[in-house]
C-alpha cells in the first residue's frame, strides 16, 4: 500500500483549506495486508476511504475523509490510482494546516456483509505528509 | 379461563417489553434496532434493511463509521457515514456526516445554521445488519390498513385459541 503526495494550503475565510494529490496502489486481494480472502461469500462490498488524521492547536484530533470508493464483490480488487485529487474539500476547523508537519494519510475500509457484522479495518500502510508554512496563492486547482 | 388467557397475553407482552428494554440497557442506545428508511446508503443498505446499533459511552466517533443520528427537534433517525471529525482535548467532538449515495454532505439536513453534529445527536453506531427484515415495519407504516389487519388477526387468534 503506497501513497505519494504533494500539497499546498490556501486560506478560505477563516479556515485553512488543504490540497492533496495522491497515488494509491493497493492489492486488496493478495496477502500484503493479510486479507487473502476478504471478498468471501458473505461480503457484498468494501467501502474504501482515504482519511487524513492530524492534531492542531484548536483540536486534539482531526480526521477528514479526502476520498472514498465503493468496491463491489466482483470489481477489480487491485487499485492503481495515480494523481488523484481529493474528492472532498480538506477544510480544517481553524488554521491548523499551515505549517503542520504531521498529517497522516491512511487507507481504511468498511466491510459490508450480505448479513452480519460491519467491521471497520485500517490498512497497514500509511503516509505522513507535511504542509508548508505559507499559503499558496498562485496555483489554481 | 378468560383470566388465564389475559394473564398469558400479558406475560407475552411484558416479556417482549423486558427484552427490548434489556437491549436498550446492554447496547447503550435508545433505539438499538433501526430500519433503514431511505436509499441514501446504497448499495450498502437498502430501504427495509435492519441495523443493530451500540452506543457505549466511551466509544469515540471516528471517520468512516456508520452512525445513526437524529437532527435536533426531529424524530426520524438518519443512517449515514462520518466523514469529518474534530475533537478537542476535553472530549468535545463535532462531526459531519454524508450518505454514501448522496453527492453532498448532510449540512442541508441539519438544523438551520447547524454545521456539525455532536455526541448528543447520536442514537448509535451501526455494528451489524440484516437485509430486508425491516420491510415489515415500513409496510405497516405506509399502509396502516395492513397494521390493523395484522392486529385483528392476532386478536382473533388469541380469542379463538380459547375455544379449542
Amino acid at each position: 500500500l503506497r501513497k505519494n503526495v504533494e500539497d499546498f494550503t490556501g486560506p478560505r475565510e477563516r479556515s485553512d483549506l488543504g490540497f492533496v494529490t495522491f497515488d494509491i496502489t493497493a492489492d486488496i486481494l493478495n496477502g500484503k495486508n493479510a486479507f487473502p480472502a476478504i471478498f468471501d461469500w458473505n461480503v457484498k462490498q468494501l467501502f474504501l476511504y482515504l482519511s487524513a488524521e492530524y492534531s492542531t492547536k484548536n483540536n486534539a484530533l482531526n480526521q477528514v475523509v479526502l476520498w472514498d470508493k465503493i468496491m463491489l464483490r466482483g470489481d477489480n480488487p487491485r487499485l492503481s490510482l495515480k494523481d488523484m485529487k481529493s474528492k472532498y474539500f480538506f477544510f480544517d476547523d481553524g488554521n491548523g494546516l499551515k505549517g503542520n508537519r504531521n498529517i497522516t494519510l491512511t487507507l481504511s475500509w468498511n466491510v459490508v456483509p450480505n448479513a452480519g457484522i460491519l467491521p471497520l479495518v485500517t490498512g497497514s500502510g500509511h503516509v505522513s505528509v507535511p504542509f508548508p508554512d505559507t499559503y499558496e496563492t498562485t496555483k489554481s486547482y | 379461563q378468560l383470566y388465564y388467557q389475559v394473564l398469558n397475553f400479558a406475560m407475552i407482552v411484558s416479556s417482549a417489553l423486558m427484552i427490548w428494554k434489556g437491549l436498550i440497557v446492554v447496547t447503550g442506545s435508545e433505539s438499538p434496532i433501526v430500519v433503514v428508511l431511505s436509499g441514501s446508503m446504497e448499495p450498502a443498505f437498502h430501504r427495509g434493511d435492519l441495523l443493530f446499533l451500540t452506543n457505549f459511552h466511551g466509544d469515540p466517533i471516528r471517520a468512516g463509521e456508520i452512525v445513526v443520528f437524529k437532527v435536533e427537534g426531529r424524530d426520524i433517525p438518519i443512517v449515514h457515514r462520518v466523514i469529518k471529525v474534530h475533537e478537542k482535548g476535553n472530549g468535545n467532538i463535532k462531526f459531519l456526516t454524508k450518505g454514501d449515495n448522496n453527492d453532498v454532505d448532510d449540512r442541508g439536513l441539519y438544523k438551520e445554521g447547524q454545521n456539525w453534529l455532536e455526541k448528543k445527536d447520536v442514537v448509535g453506531r451501526a455494528r451489524g445488519f440484516l437485509p430486508y427484515v425491516g420491510m415489515v415495519t415500513i409496510v405497516m407504516n405506509d399502509y396502516p390498513k395492513f397494521k390493523y389487519a395484522l392486529l385483528a388477526v392476532m386478536g382473533a387468534y388469541v380469542l379463538l385459541k380459547r375455544e379449542s
